[in-house]
């Protein structure tokens, strides 16, 4: 009886709580790994200076966050997608169907992608072509294409250390996978004319070419790390000839461990970022639900605080984690301030 | 007297008793290597036990220490209180950058007075020895109290993450000499300033109760929001599971006629006990998010999504303990009159009692140390604000303790790996005590016929 009693009447304190659930009073934001740090840097410093509760940053993939911020306009839904790669036009359609129709892009800066190997090893200066030759799965050799024979960087470059090839590379769910293939793989493809070879071995079809650019050897050479970097470095610390692709960021908070390698003779830093030399970098983007902006409190005052100079400027917090500035921020500030929604993808 | 009539001349078949032949040997040789077998497999496990805790605990037990700064400070109007009238509004608009630039002057002051050689080290990096959280700390503390204004009091905060890990051990001079956060300046004058008094390595609370800090102050991180976010969850799973779990057992095992219907419940139960947590996460989005509108990253959602996950188990061991009530109790009660519904609860169910809660504590356990539901209902998530109390809090957005240690795993820090361990230790401090729990309510309470 009492038992009976006992589980009805808990029922129903659920089922009233359930009805006293307050409106949604905090921000909340979900994506891309690589934003997450400097989202939780702003979050954190945003729920110290202003009167609103500190915003809620889950993680989870760009592509993830992209597809809960179009799953509906409602407080069950997130306000802030975090991406490091652009949004597509699949997303756009999602969020259409669903009735998400303004969306709002903010690039709040660049982050660099550097190739970095144990500390004690030795110095590497790499070249886009230098990880094609080592890493594809087809290479010109005598104006042949033959499988990958390489088996040392030394045999790829003879300027580079006889080491073997064991190169960790993000793995394919991750936006700097994206970057990696596009602006290393594919420059280095280009550059070392094995392009041209697989567009003529294929009758001239170029995007037939560009996918045998981006097929990359599966003997173990090329290691896919679907974790995250912090995997990376631990296998790096247990396979010391390995060589590990790192956010920017991450390198600079364990420059006691690893040795950053240059690309095209730059040595990656926030400076060299910005001023467009070194060769490895991409935009960050947040996407903010419109519709959300006059419901959720402090969402405007939040996205505003993000893209601050004070935060997002060069002498901010963000910068001095590994964020490289964006030299139009003025221009995104002025767009968030007056909430313009993105127009159609240009391409 | 058989043995008078046996034939003398007939020898023993083979062998006697007193000397082994072949064949017990060969079965007293299988014995030991099974007890071998048996023995090394006991080794192996406490082995791999003993590596797994002591790793943990290594890595771990610093994180319930910390260094603190301690220094005098003067509270400087022009920086707090710029209009100078004390106007709690005004006063809020001085953000931590500003508070920074008051902690910066404070801190090159202390050292100064305390006679501490600074020479190739600037101001900011003398401020940098302190935590970022310690502006914040500074600020609220301002805020709460405006009367502080233009007076001095003696300000403790955290050190920085580096200098905390250089008087841990993690933070060398030869590493700080390639690390480009810190230099061998900043920790030689750390370690002038622990001589001087300035700086010591404490007990930190904060650990346990504050909440969850960005990547660059790993040393601010506490474990305050994930504690109370699984304790709301455990709270709904108890709530909710135990009473539903034990009605359904009861009803199936007293009361329900056996037919083809019970049967197919019954198997479907315990398929159910062995379906993947993930799968409860996936339904729990679907349901209590997508249909029913409860929001995200809620402790109500992670306690239903566990609810669903812990009751399968709780289900069968109260099946379980049920049918192990001789029937000889239910016959007696029954014979003095009583309905069957007083003879299960006056007589069966107390008894029953010792084994459903071992049963209920056990599965609660492993809803303690669940994750993958939870990172479909965006429970991993960085969650600084508290929960409110119950219920309403049931609502607001919150971690768990094995989200935590996720998260922490996941950030670049180098300061948040023993945080990670740290936050482990806690949950297996939980676990222990829950698994004691169960352990001493079976002991005390468990009757055997």
């Amino acid at each position: 009886m009492s038992l009976l009693k006992l589980t009805v009447s808990s029922l129903a304190v659920v089922a009233a709580s359930a009805g006293i659930a307050a409106a949604r009073d905090n921000i909340q934001s979900a994506g891309s790994s690589t934003v997450l740090p400097y989202a939780t840097i702003v979050a954190e410093a945003f729920g110290e200076n202003f009167d609103f509760p500190t915003p809620v940053v889950e993680s989870g993939g760009s592509g993830a966050g992209r597809k809960k911020l179009c799953e509906g306009v409602g407080e069950n839904t997130i306000d802030i997608a975090n991406s490091s790669s652009r949004i597509k036009q699949s997303d756009i359609d999602l969020c259409a169907q669903n009735g998400v129709n303004e969306i709002m892009e903010v690039r709040i800066g660049y982050d660099g992608i550097v190739f970095a190997s144990d500390i004690q090893g030795p110095d590497f200066a790499f070249t886009p072509a230098d990880w094609f030759k080592a890493l594809a799965a087809q290479v010109v050799v005598d104006g042949k294409l033959v499988a990958n024979p390489n088996k040392s960087w030394k045999d790829v470059n003879g300027d580079l250390s006889d080491q073997p090839i064991l190169a960790f590379i993000p793995g394919t769910k991750h936006g700097t996978r994206e970057v990696f293939d596009e602006k290393v793989i594919l420059a280095g493809c280009e550059e070392s004319g094995a392009m041209e070879a697989f567009a003529a071995a294929n009758g001239g079809d170029e995007d037939k070419a560009e996918e045998l650019c981006m097929t990359l050897r599966t003997d173990g050479a090329s290691v896919d790390i679907d974790g995250d970097y912090t995997e990376t470095l631990s296998r790096i610390s247990a396979n010391k000839d390995a060589i590990g692709v790192f956010g920017l960021s991450f390198y600079q908070n364990n420059t006691d461990k690893l040795k950053v390698a240059t690309m095209s003779g730059v040595t990656p830093s926030v400076e060299t970022i910005a001023a467009g030399d070194y060769p490895v970098s991409r935009p960050l983007y947040f996407y903010v639900k419109n519709a959300h902006l006059d419901v959720i409190p402090g969402l405007q005052e939040y996205i505003e605080f993000f893209v601050s100079d004070e935060m997002a400027g060069p002498d901010g917090p963000l910068a001095a984690y590994g964020l490289v500035s964006d030299p139009e921020l003025a221009k995104t500030q002025e767009m968030v301030a007056n909430r313009e929604p993105m127009g159609p993808l240009s391409n | 007297m058989t043995d008078a009539t046996a034939p003398e001349s007939q020898a023993p078949r083979a062998g006697t008793l007193f000397a082994p032949d072949n064949r017990p040997r060969r079965r007293n040789a299988a014995e030991r290597r099974f007890r071998a077998y048996g023995l090394t497999a006991v080794g192996l496990s406490i082995l791999a036990l003993v590596v797994l805790l002591s790793s943990v605990i290594g890595n771990g037990a610093g994180a319930f220490r910390q260094t603190f700064v301690e220094i005098p400070l003067t509270l400087d109007a022009r920086i707090v209180d710029p209009k100078g009238n004390r106007n709690i509004d005004e006063m809020k608009k001085v953000t931590t950058i500003g508070y920074g630039r008051q902690l910066e002057a404070s801190m090159v002051a202390a050292v100064a007075a305390a006679g501490l050689k600074t020479e190739g080290i600037s101001d900011k990096d003398i401020a940098g020895l302190l935590s970022k959280e310690a502006a914040a700390t500074l600020r609220n503390r301002v805020l709460a109290n405006p009367a502080l204004v233009g007076e001095t009091i003696t300000f403790r905060a955290l050190a920085n993450g580096r200098v905390d890990g250089f008087f841990k051990g993690r933070v060398t001079m030869e590493s700080a000499e390639l690390d480009s956060n810190v230099t061998p300046e900043q920790l030689g004058l750390a370690q002038r300033m622990r001589e001087a008094g300035l700086i010591t390595l404490a007990f930190n609370p904060d650990f346990l109760l504050g909440s969850d800090a960005s990547e660059v102050r790993p040393e601010a991180a506490g474990l305050g929001v994930a504690i109370l976010g699984s304790a709301y969850m455990m709270i709904i799973v108890l709530v909710l599971a135990l009473p539903i779990g034990v009605a359904a057992s009861i009803y199936l095992e007293e009361f329900a006629p056996k037919n083809r219907w019970t049967d197919l419940i019954e198997v479907n139960i315990a398929n159910l006990a062995a379906v993947p947590s993930i799968v409860f996460g996936i339904l729990g989005l679907a349901i209590f998010i997508n249909m029913m509108g409860l929001p995200q990253s809620a402790p109500i959602v992670g306690g239903l999504i566990l609810t669903l996950m812990t009751l399968p188990t709780i289900i069968i061991a109260t099946r379980v303990s049920l049918a192990a009530v001789p029937p000889s109790i239910r016959d007696a009660a029954l014979g003095v009159g009583a309905s069957r519904m007083q003879a299960v609860f006056h007589h069966v169910l107390p008894l029953a009692l010792p084994g459903i809660l071992t049963g209920t504590i056990i599965g609660m356990a492993r809803a303690l140390g669940e994750t993958a539901p939870l990172l479909l209902i965006g429970m991993v998530a960085f969650v600084r604000e508290y929960p409110a109390a119950p219920p309403e809090g049931f609502f607001d957005p919150a971690s768990a303790l094995p989200v935590q240690v996720y998260n922490f795993t996941q950030r670049a820090d180098p300061a948040f790996v023993e945080r990670a361990s740290g936050a482990i230790i806690v949950l297996l401090a939980f676990l222990i005590c829950m698994n004691a729990a169960a352990i001493i309510l079976r002991r005390r309470f468990e009757r055997r016929w």
